[in-house]
């Protein structure tokens, strides 16, 4: 444990209202790695993703950064922190080509008076949009398509790449297989490992238990607003994973006492 | 006229050259070039149903003029409806500003230059306070464009009837008249005026972050949100440079008429959408072009004076356009589902 993790959260507690979402949930991600989040439905899975992308406040514990603690206020400020979050529906700009939708809401402008006048840089953020598609192996080739025209997959790309592009320490990735075919979610697996290769954190929600043992190289399972259980991939069996999950390898006693 | 042949581009494809001819395919299939087409074709059979009268240049500068007023209107709605918004207010604000305008120079006495600057900023600033009240309640309170629109067309209207006690002001000042009776290089004031706001607007939307903005707001306004887009301040002042245009056409139109033409423009709103989506803006948002506007705005005035000098029932060209109109959104319509089927 020298070098701490990208990202961390220590006994992170939330509720909305009475319910208790999350109840002091830990969890790490550390660079070059992916680590999987799993949890049943209600775990509290998308709850923590939010906090750790600046989207919701949490109620207590803390979220560090290199093992500095830091504050969330925003999803601009946890983008500026180097957290990049790719949503389910992905939002992208269905009217808007790729290398657009890359570089949505950070232009490049032209230099000199140009640039102050507001004017695009369109030659370069297509250039380097198309050289981020090409380093990571998708087949995003037709730059000029609107999104919309693209297939399932190659959203998917343009929305992982436009997050990686960005993203300088940790990639949130929210079910990004869920839609897809087998063919494709094999590509985007892939993808998600050429990711980590970069050297970013990985974090990666999703309910399909082969495609955790394969993409990841932790498994965090949550259950009931906690985290249950942190497994090496490499050793663990999808009968563990799901155990964890339902509680049915859950022995230790006292696990359900309550917070203040 | 082959200028939007889509037989040459599979052509070009097969050249080798891998992303301009697609680029070059897209451009040809794209609403503007179709609707480039059917302007050229109109031209077409009215210059060889009346060889004497329309093929000139008289015709030309007469078709400048009428497009002129509403052509203004028109690259602000262009912005609107590219952010996914609507304007239906846009011809009361021009009633609106034109009423203070005519009202202040008139308050003011004079009749020479000073008055006529004073009077267009009133105008400008009639018009951008209403967009202002457009803008503030669609963005911060939330109400929908289009009832937030319906409810400043009315009141607008009736403020413009208020101040002016319910009959046109007819006391422009001569300076301003010449602004439309002067005529550098063949066209009025009027025109240039009207190009030099298409021009801009067509830069700002096509070519700087703004526009990018505002596309981006009208494809996918949660996706610009998490991008780190204000989409409420950018929704602010589209409907205030939107409004703000309404004022000069105000302007415009009184140079133009000389009286504030109170009654005339009850339909100027939905003249300008019609005119902005037959240029192949998206009524959805996203997809839009000031050129494209150009030429939407272009075809309804080449009707009415091709049927005015056919001794056609002008009546006719309102028919006309609005089957056009239909099947335009229709083929549009069939265009994306079938994008999102692939």
């Amino acid at each position: 444990m020298t070098v701490p993790p990208v990202l961390e959260a220590r006994g992170v507690v939330k509720s909305f209202g009475h319910v208790e979402v999350l109840r002091e949930v830990d969890f790490t991600a550390r660079a070059g790695e992916v680590t999987a989040l799993i949890g049943d439905n209600g775990a509290g899975k998308s709850t923590l993703i939010k906090i750790l992308s600046g989207a919701l406040q949490r109620d207590g514990g803390a979220v560090l950064i290199d093992g500095e603690p830091v504050q969330m206020g925003s999803p601009t400020r946890a983008r500026e922190l180097g957290i990049e979050t790719v949503y389910q529906d992905l939002a992208l700009a269905p009217e808007l080509g790729p290398a657009e939708n890359a570089f949505a809401g950070r232009e490049l402008l032209r230099p000199g008076l140009a640039g102050r006048l507001g004017m695009l840089d369109k030659k370069t953020m297509r250039a380097r949009a198309e050289e981020a598609f090409t380093s990571m192996g998708t087949d995003v080739k037709d730059l000029d398509a609107p999104v919309g025209a693209l297939s399932g997959g190659q959203r998917q790309s343009v929305a992982i790449c436009r997050a990686v592009m960005w993203a300088r320490r940790v990639v949130i990735m929210d079910e990004p297989t869920a839609a897809l075919g087998v063919r494709q979610t094999g590509k985007v697996v892939e993808l998600v490992r050429r990711v980590a290769s970069t050297g970013v954190a990985v974090v990666l929600i999703t309910h399909n238990m082969p495609e955790v043992l394969e993409a990841a190289d932790r498994v965090q399972v949550l259950r009931l607003g906690r985290r249950v259980a942190d497994l090496e991939a490499r050793t663990a069996t999808i009968e563990q994973l799901v155990g964890a999950m339902t509680g049915a390898l859950d022995e230790r006693p006292g696990t359900r006492d309550e917070q203040l | 006229m082959s200028a939007i042949d889509p037989a040459e581009a599979p052509d070009a494809a097969r050249t080798g050259v891998v992303s301009s001819p697609r680029r070059w395919r897209r451009l040809l299939a794209s609403s503007p070039a179709y609707m480039t087409g059917v302007l050229l074709v109109l031209v077409l059979v009215f210059s060889f149903a009346a060889p004497d009268s329309f093929p000139t240049p008289v015709t030309l500068r007469n078709v400048l003029t009428d497009m002129a007023v509403l052509l203004v209107m028109a690259v602000g709605a262009t912005f609107v409806l590219v952010a996914a918004g609507f304007d239906i207010s846009i011809g009361s604000v021009l009633v609106f500003s034109g009423v203070c305008a005519a009202k202040v120079m008139a308050a003011s006495g004079g009749d020479g230059p000073g008055t006529v600057v004073l009077g267009a900023v009133t105008a400008l600033l009639a018009g951008a306070a209403w967009g202002a009240v457009n803008g503030l309640v669609i963005s911060k309170l939330k109400v929908p464009a289009l009832i937030t629109t319906l409810g400043s067309m009315g009141a607008a209207l009736g403020a413009a009837l208020l101040i002016s006690n319910g009959t046109d002001v007819r006391t422009v000042p001569k300076g301003l008249i010449s602004v439309a009776t002067d005529r550098p290089l063949g066209v009025s004031w009027l025109v240039w005026i009207a190009a030099l706001v298409a021009l801009i607007g067509g830069f700002v939307l096509s070519q700087t972050r703004f526009g990018r903005h505002t596309q981006l707001i009208g494809s996918n306004q949660e996706s610009a949100r998490r991008a780190g887009v204000d989409v409420d301040r950018h929704t602010f002042w589209l409907y205030t440079a939107n409004g703000t245009l309404a004022g000069l056409a105000g302007l415009l139109s009184l140079t133009r008429f000389a009286t504030t033409t109170i009654s005339g423009h009850t339909s100027d709103g939905l003249e300008v959408i019609t005119g902005v989506v037959l240029g192949g803006t998206s009524l959805f948002g996203g997809v839009g072009t000031v050129i494209g506007t150009v030429i939407g705005m272009a075809i309804p005035t080449v009707l009415n004076n091709g049927f005015i000098q056919l001794n056609v029932q002008p009546f006719w060209q309102e028919v006309a356009i609005g089957i056009v109109l239909v099947v335009a959104v229709y083929l549009d319509q069939l265009k994306r589902r079938r994008r999102d089927q692939a």
